[in-house]
């Protein structure tokens, strides 16, 4: 059986000119040189804003403290963990707290942070504690990415801000939880002042904000309550 | 890319003005539709990542500019990629220092404006190809094009999906907000509509023209 070759054959190639060989150390030397231009760039610009970012960050967190606690004129920042409050410093970590205090020096309330998963992601709050009342005065969210338009309205809807006035957060007798814990309840049916009347189109916003707003306040408050002479020190 | 070029092009005013109109990197190229789509729910979000990005897209490009002659054809992408990073991670950083709340709203979609296709497009097609005086203006040109084409969403999804215009409310209190506009499916609706209004002005112009040219021609 014969096999005709030529129907199988490659085309011929015309003889093209071969293209210039390019130096392995010249690659290398581009992307050494390259890198290091940019290495050099970042550490310059990160050096120069570095500052500036943590002014920036500094005074965003000062905007939230005294949206949280109004009439607050001055904070100051301390560590909460297990074992109680102690100031910046002290080499202990936990949550970072904020006590805002009046002009006078008297303690307005504590700042403290919350966070719950709502419908896209993480929100992260802050909300302001009165120890004077026992109450809830005021919230923000730090960081959302909830749907523009509907879940931001936890953050900008008078009527459900409203909430937040002097919601109630007293302790149990024993001080070692809330006596009510705080809930969500559809809107237009809040009956008891530790409840939070709810807001149609943002029912997943509002129930993480009140989720995570009852899980911080049980953990946080009565150790905020127990150490409060900590906290009432003249500011520095 | 539309127009490849293979020669050292003069530089006229045609190098700034086609990256506005005649190759218009989101209206002709259809190219960055991460960015348009995600971040235009605001105007000023749409005119924060236009800036960012024309000021990594003319930065980029003139590094890549003075450097062609010494990148090598085989690591070319790769520099490329890591000079644009470089004005991507100093845009990151400077959105920052500018405001905090301008970083948040942007989210993730500064540091993505490493992927964004009319960058590398450009330097590759572009920049390494062309002297520095020429990529500066096409690069200013396809950004100003790019942030035009993002302000143009941005403006009639703000009006139309929250009733404002830059923070500003513009109608009463009656107006009831088109929220559909502000998420992701009013940003393919109104970009939809910007491509249909921007092709039927070429197409009413390209048939002007060419009616001209047959009346001039029967006159002759």
């Amino acid at each position: 059986m014969s096999v005709d070759v030529e129907t199988h054959s490659q085309p011929q190639r015309e003889p093209s000119t071969p293209l210039p060989v390019t130096p392995s150390w010249a690659m290398l030397r581009t992307l050494a040189g390259i890198a290091t231009l940019s290495g050099l760039l970042v550490v310059m610009v990160y050096q120069f804003t570095q500052p500036i970012i943590a002014e920036n960050e500094r005074v965003l967190t000062e905007r939230a403290v005294f949206e949280v606690l109004p009439g607050a004129s001055s904070n100051v920042i301390f560590i909460l963990d297990e074992h109680g409050i102690s100031q910046v410093g002290e080499g202990r970590s936990g949550v970072r707290i904020f006590a805002g205090y009046r002009p006078d020096g008297s303690l307005r309330g504590i700042a403290f942070p919350a966070a719950a998963r709502g419908y896209q992601d993480v929100i992260q709050f802050l909300f302001g504690y009165d120890p004077a009342c026992a109450c809830i005065i005021g919230s923000k969210v730090l960081r959302s990415t909830e749907t523009p338009g509907l879940g931001d309205k936890i953050d900008n809807d008078p009527r459900f801000l409203a909430n937040f006035d002097a919601l109630d957060a007293r302790l149990d007798p024993d001080g070692r939880a809330l006596l009510n814990p705080i809930t969500l309840v559809a809107q237009g049916t809040k009956t008891d002042p530790w409840q939070i009347d709810g807001i149609s189109g943002s029912t997943i916003s509002a129930q993480a904000m009140a989720r995570a707003l009852n899980e911080a306040a049980q953990r946080f408050l009565p150790i905020i309550q127990r150490e409060q002479a900590t906290l009432t020190q003249p500011t520095p | 890319m539309s127009n490849l070029p293979n020669r050292i092009e003069s530089l006229s005013p045609d190098t700034f003005i086609r990256g506005l109109w005649r190759e218009n990197p989101v209206f002709v190229m259809l190219l960055g539709m991460c960015p348009v789509l995600a971040v235009t729910n605001t105007t000023i979000n749409a005119i924060a990542m236009g800036l960012a990005t024309t000021f990594v897209l003319v930065c980029s490009s003139i590094l890549i500019s003075l450097l062609r002659d010494w990148i090598p054809k085989q690591v070319r992408i790769a520099s490329f990629i890591v000079i644009i990073a470089t004005f991507v991670t100093i845009v990151d950083y400077g959105i920052q220092a500018i405001s905090l709340e301008l970083y948040a709203a942007l989210g993730a979609f500064i540091q993505l404006i490493v992927a964004n296709c009319v960058i590398l497009g450009r330097a590759e097609a572009f920049a390494s190809k062309q002297r520095l005086h020429t990529t500066l203006v096409d690069s200013l040109g396809m950004g100003a094009g790019f942030t035009l084409a993002l302000l143009s969403l941005g403006t009639v999804r703000e009006i139309l999906g929250s009733g404002t215009l830059l923070g500003i409310p513009l109608f009463g209190d009656n107006f009831q907000p088109w929220v559909v506009m502000i998420l992701p499916p009013g940003g393919f609706f109104v970009l939809g509509a910007w491509l249909l209004l921007f092709n039927w002005i070429r197409l009413r112009k390209e048939q002007q023209s060419i009616e001209r040219s047959g009346v001039a021609a029967n006159a002759n």
